[in-house]
């Protein structure tokens, strides 16, 4: 197994494990948490398949790809946790209604 | 942790089991891939001579796809523009640091400035440029906040604005240059790209940085309209 | 000015109008309003003056920064891409006055809305134009955020609670796209549509993409199992963002669906188009029953979206065989429902300013007191229905004759009964309206640009189904749906 596929399966396994909290925590800071886990296991397949070439000097775009996710993970993370922040603010829990204890 | 009844824990272990066959699919699909691939690099080898930059992921962030780029700042300014529309004011508005702190923050917000300067000019040669400077600056800017500073209320307004927009603002306007030089909408003359990328990039730093501490700080600055 | 220019002008219009006007409307905070109007009309005429030279020239294709696919990336147009950016346009034109109006008591809300409104133009017009996967990611995030943060306007526990569901929602279909964006990738190195479509293969990396980004994608779109986070997003907040949700948000992440379909997927997938299709008409049936037992009329209205959604998915199976038709119909019920849809969202917005409430059996002689707003709703309850003629009529019709060629009777029954309950649902409403409500209320004033609005978009979605062959050719110029082009190359 090449570093690059275990980087990338790394990267899988981040996506899943993510997801998998971002199901089972109610507490909202825990989804936004797991969001952030997926994302970084997307950027380590994105980025870690760059790796497949001949020279061993990585493809760039898929690094430039991943740093215009960071942005976007960022600015989603932010706006999110003002959200959360509001959420709790008005009804006194930071997790959804409906979600039941875990 | 409440101790699980029978269904939920039927629904964990069920719930367990769809996620690793997700993984296993995504696997397979990962190692089904050509163990070696070149992607872009060939083409973008080729065609770094006609950027202005010599740093490859550079080239790509602000010139071969720098549509993406562009849309990317205008991610960041709209999360705060959506910030902003839930909150007033900040939760750190009384802050007092200590002794330490303030101290600590005077001699690191200089250094902090120099370094996102260094980033911003290392960035068209080696790893570096808009995003990393101005990541660091709006560090700069979270440090400040944290030891008390604030924006004097005559620049809260649309002073701070006009700097949270610069960014979107330069990009387009470098690119409708070249629209009306008769090229296409975001090519730039090639005797001007270097510079071009670096003014985009220098603007597009302080926008970021602004709009990171922005962020951070939460509510808006300015009082009711 | 030269060919080159005009196509640059025209490609690139619909995308720099509403973000210049969103960082305008930012800036000069109070100015968002004219700011805001200007640019949406703006929009409107850079879109219709474009459809001419689409209709000389054909499809077009840009390459921004003068690179091209696969080193840069490309915006293209065709008569899908148009008809999508003129529903935008319209719609939008629609909302931004009614907003206009709506937000008049309330200038701090007036004031946020106007830049997330401009900029979730912008993400529409973007998607509608891109040719690059990666690139259509970031339009999606960009449409996503700026619905989530639209929602939360209105500043209540619901509509908060509401965003916050949505983002979630929204952000997960984002990551599922973009592994699958990544995926595809790394297996045929390039991100451009065209240059995928010549590349692609059945294999493990490319099921894995379609499962990803086709999960992804259904998720924003709200398609039944897949829709529990639509009715209370869409149902809580302001009644111009409602609208804009209902109507237009949720084309966006559709459309892709069907681009990606019809030039990636489609003929890998085998019975997976069968899937959605299933999904699809579930989601009729359960979308239609639970707006029947729904009391508050902007719920009916939402989960009338999830059934009205269910529909775009019967083109998936049906469009296997009978190719354009399906497609045809598909999307001319999407811009059909995108008219009736913000007419009805707009009516319920003017009910509620006018009584306070949206109990439907509580409605209290509204068709007395607000004539306008509820011939405006009935109307668009037409084209819900599927009555003739109205756009959605239109739309049915051309997926029931694309079931009825093939002979797909079962299809064709759950067309004809989500019509049936669609009316039933309208009825109900329609019947509360008459009559005298047993809790008689303080009525407010409704200002008349918030009736007007409503009824001239509740007609035009009539209009919709008299000036058929109109719209029908814009949809097919440079032929998305690739039926032809498949013939004439073999």
């Amino acid at each position: 197994m090449t570093p690059a596929v275990l980087y990338a399966l790394t990267g899988l396994g981040l996506f899943v494990l993510g997801l998998y909290a971002l199901i089972v925590h109610a507490h909202l800071l825990r989804k936004i948490l797991a969001f952030n886990v997926m994302g970084s296991g997307v950027f380590l397949v994105l980025a870690g398949l760059a790796g497949r070439t001949a020279s061993g000097i990585p493809d760039p775009v898929p690094h430039a790809m991943v740093i215009t996710g960071i942005v976007v993970a960022v600015a989603a993370t932010a706006l999110a946790l003002s959200l959360m922040l509001r959420v709790a603010g008005a009804t006194g829990r930071a997790r959804l209604p409906d979600e039941h204890e875990r | 942790m409440t101790p699980m009844g029978f269904g939920a824990r039927a629904g964990h272990l069920l719930l367990i089991a769809l996620l690793a066959v997700i993984f296993g699919g995504l696997a397979l699909a990962v190692l089904s891939l050509p163990s070696e691939s070149p992607g872009l690099s060939a083409q973008v080898e080729a065609a770094m001579g006609e950027t202005g930059v010599t740093h490859p992921v550079t080239a790509v962030l602000l010139d071969f796809r720098g549509y993406d780029t562009l849309l990317e700042l205008v991610v960041l300014l709209l999360a705060l523009a959506g910030v902003w529309s839930l909150a007033e004011g900040s939760p750190f508005a009384d802050r007092r640091p200590g002794t330490m702190l303030d101290r600590l923050s005077r001699f690191y917000a200089p250094l902090m400035l120099l370094v996102a300067g260094y980033l911003l000019w290392a960035g068209s040669a080696s790893p570096g440029g808009a995003f990393q400077a101005g990541a660091v600056l709006g560090a700069a800017g979270v440090v400040l906040t944290l030891t008390g500073w604030r924006l004097p209320v005559a620049l809260a307004g649309w002073p701070l604005r006009l700097i949270l927009v610069s960014g979107v603002s330069i990009f387009i306007l470098v690119g409708l240059v070249a629209f009306f030089f008769g090229a296409v909408w975001l090519d730039y003359p090639l005797e001007w790209a270097g510079a071009l990328i670096l003014l985009i990039e220098a603007i597009a730093s302080l926008a970021i940085g602004a709009t990171l501490a922005a962020l951070f700080l939460g509510g808006r600055p300015e009082a009711h309209p | 000015m030269d060919t080159a220019v005009w196509l640059q002008s025209g490609l690139t219009a619909p995308i720099l109008l509403p973000l210049t006007g969103a960082l305008l409307a930012f800036v000069m905070r109070r100015r968002a309003t004219p700011i805001g109007l200007l640019s949406v009309v703006a929009l409107l005429g850079a879109v219709i003056l474009q459809v001419p030279s689409l209709f000389a020239d054909g499809p077009q294709r840009l390459a921004i920064g003068g690179w091209g696919a696969p080193l840069g990336v490309d915006l293209y147009a065709d008569g899908l891409s148009v008809a999508m950016l003129l529903m935008t346009a319209v719609v939008g034109l629609g909302i931004s006055l009614y907003a206009a109006a709506y937000f008049r008591d309330t200038p701090a809300r007036g004031q946020a809305f106007w830049p997330l409104w401009l900029l979730l133009l912008t993400a529409l017009n973007a998607l509608f134009l891109s040719a690059d996967i990666f690139n259509l990611y970031v339009t999606l995030e960009i449409l996503g955020l700026s619905a989530v943060a639209l929602t939360a306007i209105a500043g209540g526990a619901d509509a908060l609670v509401g965003a916050m569901r949505y983002l979630l929602v929204s952000l997960l279909g984002s990551l599922a796209y973009l592994l699958g964006v990544a995926l595809l990738y790394h297996a045929y190195g390039t991100v451009d549509i065209a240059l995928l479509a010549e590349r692609i293969a059945a294999e493990p990396a490319t099921w894995a993409a379609m499962g990803l980004m086709s999960a992804g994608l259904m998720l924003k779109t709200a398609l039944f199992p897949l829709h529990f986070w639509l009715p209370p997003a869409h149902a809580s907040a302001a009644a111009p963002v409602s609208a804009a949700l209902s109507a237009l948000v949720v084309k966006g992440s559709f459309y892709l669906l069907v681009r990606l379909w019809i030039e990636l997927f489609g003929e890998i997938a085998g019975g997976v188009a069968t899937l959605l299709g299933l999904l699809g008409a579930a989601a009729v049936l359960w979308g239609s029953i639970q707006a029947l037992i729904q009391t508050r009329l902007k719920l009916l209205i939402a989960y009338s979206t999830v059934a009205q959604i269910g529909y775009l998915f019967l083109a998936f199976p049906l469009a296997v065989g009978t190719g354009a038709t399906a497609w045809s119909g598909a999307l001319y019920l999407a811009l059909s429902h995108a008219l009736a849809k913000t007419a009805m969202f707009l009516v319920a917005g003017n009910l509620l300013r006018f009584g306070g409430h949206d109990r439907i059996a509580d409605l209290d002689r509204v068709v007395q007191r607000l004539p306008l707003s509820m011939a405006a709703f009935a109307l668009a309850g037409v084209s819900i229905m599927g009555l003739p003629p109205s756009g959605g009529f239109i739309g049915k019709w051309l997926l029931l004759e694309a079931a009825l060629t093939e002979g797909r009777w079962g299809w064709a029954i759950v067309i004809i009964l989500g019509g049936v309950l669609a009316a039933t649902y309208v009825f109900k409403v329609v019947g509360y309206a008459f009559t005298q409500s047993e809790n008689p209320h303080q009525a407010q004033p409704v200002p008349a640009t918030m009736e007007w609005v409503a009824f001239a978009l509740a007609v035009a979605a009539v209009l919709m189904g008299l000036i058929v062959s109109q719209p029908l050719i814009v949809l097919e110029i440079g032929n998305p749906f690739g039926i032809q082009a498949e013939v004439a190359v073999q």
